[in-house]
């Protein structure tokens, strides 16, 4: 019996190494040592043994099931991991090939351009007002100091709803800072962006509708050196912590003293080129201590309060910051543009 | 305005650069929009004389000129033109010139004769008539001993020609018309640079006789005429000016005519004040009357319309108006060859009325565009007497003695105290009042312990913070110091309606929908193409009573027309497909409004290629809806709205509020819009999706019961909807039923014709047990009871 023990060994331990299918391998495990395996039938003869022999063969025989179950479990676990290689090497995948697309839609450049400023304006403590494109005469000219003569007030300039003059399409933001000086108390610190209208033919650089950004701050105590200030700040913040500045004087009816605020061009740094037409500088904003009169139209004592205003187009700083040549672009919504920003 | 730089030398002596000149102007408020070298392009043209002239030998239509150009050896030069003579004396181009036509000249043999270079037309030196009256058509320019007076043969041509210049070109803003002038940008000038100028006073000889016996002026209609100044000249000569006031008028970008005209255009751009020369003779009774026009008075101008007058000034005589004040003059008081005497004046009217007429009759001139800006009534006599001493300067007339001054209304100087404290807190300066007198002298104020008196042609200084400008502007902008402002600390940030927006931007592009921003004017036209029906209220708009076009005259009362433009855009561009929204205003026509109009956000959605179907832009308008957190919304077929497919169109509705609709826009509409194959489309009204949300989410605790699950199939009408059969199942459900999710729709057989299979997978939850298989069952059994019942929905 105990030859015959060690054949089934031989034989067991030879059919382990050699299988290969992980089937074939629960196959032997039961061959052998299932209910009816071999090794079983070797344990239930003992019954014939001598009392002397049954202990060491018993012994024997446990001995090689323990054996046979680590060689199959060793042999499991080498197959395993030589079929999950297997299995792994087939399932390579050529990583270059491009992901699945998923489109996800753009906000417009115009937009994104103003989410840009507005974040700035927010840093800096402003909030957001807006108000709306058919206004009064009285809230986009009258209030704002532009006398009756006014070239601005054309009906060649401006949009007008009725014969008087008296309902129009605004012109600028401006009248928005009318509605918060009306109806808020200082400090004020407002920034209101929108779309405006003028009457311009269509062309690479008009639109008879674009968009504006204005500020306003009115408070005690607030002067020109900190509208130069607070302007230069945003012009460094939106293009750039190098841009240079220039503040040239300029007129408008709502503010006195006026300036128009130039940086150095981008392009060329000042030396003169065809993006600033030979200047070297680019116009970037119109600004402005806010007009005693302005501040007395709207309920405010221009003896105890004084401020800054400020304005700029959206649609050109658009322009400047993506590089887009020609305004159409932005109001054509053409998908092959919109999809670059 | 166009200045001559070396007309400026008259008044002003400034050396700078071209550029240092005009950054400097631009630094004090006078912006310079670009410089111009006028001699930038004539290289090596010289001053010769013809000595002998003779046929080429081997050309008949060609001549041989010996040429006197002020060197030991004359030098000969072949030429085609037919006008010259021995004496002449012409433009040359030598070896190796350039000239303003863009030739290059070079020395070679022209039919064997050899020519050092080309004698110049006026056109290769891009000249005119006007620039030289008497030039001869196709032939050299020759010039008048009047011309080259103080020049010599050899001697560069472009002094000689008024090319030994720039101009500068102002922008001048609408504030500052004393700077449409020589003298006006001669002080800004002297003032930026701190140097002295001097204008000298006109001297008139005169000739004797009276003005009085030749002309009366009354201005009946004072308010629009502050001051009436004329003079009268007669035995006047008509004939071209001389070459330096024809340079000078050209260089400041006008015409030379002729020297009466060109005399008062030379004064306009000298002192800025208007001139208006007309025919003595016109006038009957020889009185000029200053008035308003009468009630459909015509009269015809100088480029021969006849003009219908509305309220405007007219200059006239007893009989009839000979002209309208400041605009145009009259066709019977033109100067002509006839003419004898011509009456000068210099006027100073009302600019808004001036800005009106011209308006209503569109002949805005460069007079009426200085009148209208309003202008200095003191500058009417020194003008006039200017205008006279020029008359006597080119010999065109002679002076009668005497001045018609008629003054209506006196304007004091204005006096604006100055108050050194009050500038310095505006501007963050720290300037003393004497520093700030000190600029402000610069520019012609007067300062005293009073305060600043403002020169009279500074109309637009009326207060301390126009002083406090003007003080800014010479200390200079880039000089005052630079501070943040400081105040109270002020929270910055989104209203919580602009969060709103910007939630409802971000949420469609990450369902891939890319914004577009279109115009907000439209036209009637848009409508019919979109197919409104013509009883719509949205038919209703605000008309802009001056639009650049039909297409543009209308406030927009719907968004689609832009969205299905934008589309057909994208399609027309051979985008395959395309997915966009816009948030956008429409405008709502409204007499109770402060405005006339109630702005409304609405919402549009559209869609076409790509799969684009009814369900992917339902799924989407519902995925927002849920982001929005509104609820229990209802959609019911729309079948009888043109603009959509009768099919497939929902309106959406929470409650009694109107959300909006979607659906497939109608192939006709589409087709109207050149669109083919299926558009979607989906308007949102944004202030009613904002009023409709619901309340802030908090947290729900999750289950903690399993859920049990019943898949349920029913056989009913086709006609019964999705909505009415969720409804009966919803209601018949009970608390338990917490899900009900359609999964399919199926017609077609087994299932008979009119008929449709829909299946519903139905969840049961409790919140304090386990749900057996037997709750399940009951509560599915009640539910297709009901739905047998209420709706003849059997199982399948």
């Amino acid at each position: 019996m105990k030859e015959q023990l060690t054949v089934l060994k031989n034989e067991a331990l030879a059919a382990i190494a050699e299988v290969s299918a992980l089937q074939a391998l629960e196959d032997l495990r039961v061959r052998f040592l299932g209910k009816k395996g071999e090794v079983t039938a070797v344990l239930k003869q003992m019954g014939g043994l001598s009392p002397e022999e049954r202990p060491a063969i018993g012994q024997l025989a446990n001995e090689l099931s323990e054996k046979l179950t680590e060689a199959i479990a060793a042999r499991r676990a080498e197959l395993e991991a030589l079929f999950l290689d297997v299995r792994l090497g087939a399932e390579k995948l050529d990583v270059t090939i491009p992901g699945t697309a998923r489109e996800v839609g753009k906000q417009h450049v115009l937009k994104k351009t103003l989410d840009e400023a507005m974040e700035i304006f927010i840093g800096m403590g402003f909030t957001i007002a807006e108000g709306p494109e058919v206004e009064l005469s009285a809230n986009n000219f009258d209030k704002l100091n532009a006398p009756e003569a006014h070239p601005s007030r054309d009906w060649g300039d401006t949009f007008y709803f009725d014969q008087d003059s008296q309902y129009l399409l605004r012109t600028q933001t401006s009248p928005v800072q009318v509605r918060v000086m009306e109806s808020q108390k200082p400090p004020i610190r407002v920034v209101s962006p929108g779309r405006v209208y003028r009457k311009d033919e269509v062309d690479a650089t008009h639109s008879p509708m674009f968009h504006q950004i204005e500020g306003l701050v009115v408070d005690k105590g607030i002067t020109m050196a900190d509208l130069k200030g607070t302007l230069n700040a945003l012009i460094q913040q939106l293009y750039g912590a190098e841009t240079q500045t220039r503040f040239r004087p300029h007129h408008f009816p709502f503010t006195e003293p006026s300036c128009e605020v130039d940086c150095q061009c981008f392009k060329c740094r000042g030396a003169g080129c065809a993006m600033c037409k030979g200047e070297g500088w680019i116009e970037l904003l119109g600004a402005g201590m806010v007009h005693p009169n302005v501040l007395r139209n709207c309920g405010i004592d221009p003896d105890e309060y004084s401020g800054f205003a400020f304005g700029m187009g959206l649609d050109r700083m658009t322009m400047m910051r993506y590089n887009i040549s020609d305004l159409r672009l932005i109001f054509e919504n053409d998908l092959r543009f919109l999809r670059q920003f | 305005m166009k200045l001559s730089r070396k007309w400026l030398a008259d008044y002003v002596d400034i050396q700078a650069s071209d550029k240092e000149y005009a950054d400097r102007l631009t630094i004090t408020g006078s912006k310079v929009e670009g410089t111009e070298d006028l001699g930038a392009n004539i290289e090596n043209v010289v001053l010769g004389q013809v000595v002998t002239i003779e046929r080429h030998p081997d050309a008949d239509s060609l001549w041989v000129c010996v040429m006197d150009i002020g060197e030991a050896e004359p030098t000969v030069i072949v030429t085609g033109a037919d006008n010259l003579k021995a004496g002449d004396i012409v433009p040359v181009a030598l070896h190796k010139s350039k000239l303003p036509c863009g030739k290059e000249i070079k020395k070679g043999k022209i039919r064997g004769v050899e020519s050092n270079g080309m004698l110049c037309s006026p056109d290769e030196l891009l000249l005119d008539k006007q620039d030289y009256p008497y030039a001869v058509d196709h032939g050299i320019l020759t010039f008048t001993a009047d011309e080259i007076k103080g020049f010599k043969l050899g001697d560069d041509i472009r002094p000689i020609l008024g090319k030994d210049d720039s101009v500068v070109e102002f922008e001048i803003t609408s504030n500052r018309p004393d700077c449409l002038s020589m003298i006006g940008l001669a002080r800004e000038s002297a003032a930026s640079f701190d140097v002295p100028m001097t204008v000298k006073e006109p001297v008139v000889k005169g000739s004797g006789g009276d003005i009085l016996d030749h002309l009366d002026v009354e201005i009946l209609d004072e308010d629009l005429c502050s001051r009436y100044t004329a003079r009268v000249v007669k035995n006047v000569k008509i004939g071209p000016s001389p070459a330096w006031m024809r340079q000078r008028i050209r260089a400041a970008g006008m015409r030379p005519i002729n020297n009466i005209v060109d005399i008062t255009n030379y004064v306009m751009l000298e002192y800025g004040q208007p001139m208006h020369a007309f025919d003595h003779a016109c006038l009957e009774g020889g009185k000029i009357l200053v008035r308003r026009s009468t009630p459909g008075e015509t009269m015809e101008t100088l480029d021969g319309v006849t003009r219908t007058l509305e309220d405007a000034l007219m200059i006239a005589d007893e009989q009839k108006a000979v002209g309208i004040a400041g605009v145009m003059g009259g066709a019977s008081s033109e100067i002509t060859e006839t003419t004898q005497t011509v009456v000068f004046e210099s006027a100073n009217f009302n600019g808004p009325s001036i800005r009106k007429t011209a308006a209503r009759l569109g002949m805005r001139t460069d007079a009426s565009g200085r009148f209208e800006k309003g202008l200095d009534p003191m500058n009417t006599l020194p003008a006039v007497q200017r205008a006279c001493e020029l008359v006597e300067l080119l010999g065109a007339g002679e002076v009668v003695d005497g001045i018609v001054d008629v003054i209506a209304g006196d304007r004091l100087p204005i006096v604006v105290p100055l108050n050194a404290d009050q500038i310095n807190a505006l501007l963050g300066t720290d300037l003393t009042r004497d520093e700030m007198a000190e600029l402000l002298t610069r520019v012609g104020f007067t300062v005293d312990a009073n305060g600043a008196t403002v020169p009279s042609w500074r109309l637009d200084v009326t207060q301390w913070a126009d002083l406090a400008e003007e003080v800014a502007r010479f200390y200079g902008y880039n000089v005052l110091p630079t501070t943040m402002f400081r105040g109270s600390t002020a929270q910055g940030g989104y209203s919580p309606r602009q969060k709103r927006e910007r939630q409802v931007g971000s949420f469609l592009r990450s369902l891939g929908y890319n914004e577009i921003l279109t115009y907000t004017f439209t036209g009637q036209s848009a409508l019919d193409k979109v197919r409104l029906p013509e009883d719509a209220a949205e038919r209703e708009m605000l008309t802009i009573l001056n639009p650049l076009g039909e297409e543009t005259s209308r406030m927009r009362t719907i968004a689609l027309p832009s969205m299905l433009e934008t589309l057909a855009r994208n399609a027309s561009y051979r985008n395959a497909s395309a997915r966009l929204y816009e948030l956008g205003r429409v405008y709502l026509p409204n007499q109770e409004s402060e405005t006339r109009c109630d702005e409304r956000l609405h919402l549009t959605l559209g869609a076409y290629g790509d799969g684009a179907d009814f369900f992917g832009l339902k799924g989407a308008v519902e995925a927002l809806l849920a982001e929005l957190r509104i609820a229990g919304v209802c959609w019911t077929a729309v079948a009888d709205d043109p603009i959509y497919h009768p099919g497939r169109c929902a309106e959406i509705r929470h409650g009694d509020m109107v959300l909006g609709r979607l659906g497939q826009v109608h192939p006709l509409t589409a087709k109207n819009f050149d669109l083919e194959g299926e558009v979607y489309a989906a308007e949102l009204d944004v202030e009613v999706l904002f009023a409709a949300m619901g309340p802030e989410r908090t947290y729900v605790p999750l289950p903690r019961y399993p859920a049990v699950t019943r898949d349920i199939a029913v056989v009913c009408d086709e006609a019964v909807t999705a909505q009415e059969l969720q409804a009966v199942i919803a209601s018949a459900g009970g608390k338990k039923l917490v899900e009900s999710r359609l999964f399919d729709v199926y017609t077609g057989a087994p299932i008979p014709t009119g008929k449709k299979s829909v299946a519903f997978a139905l969840q049961y939850r409790a919140e304090d047990r386990t749900l057996t298989d037997e709750d399940a069952d009951g509560a599915t059994a009640k539910i297709l009871e009901a739905l047998a019942t209420k709706l003849g929905a059997v199982i399948r």
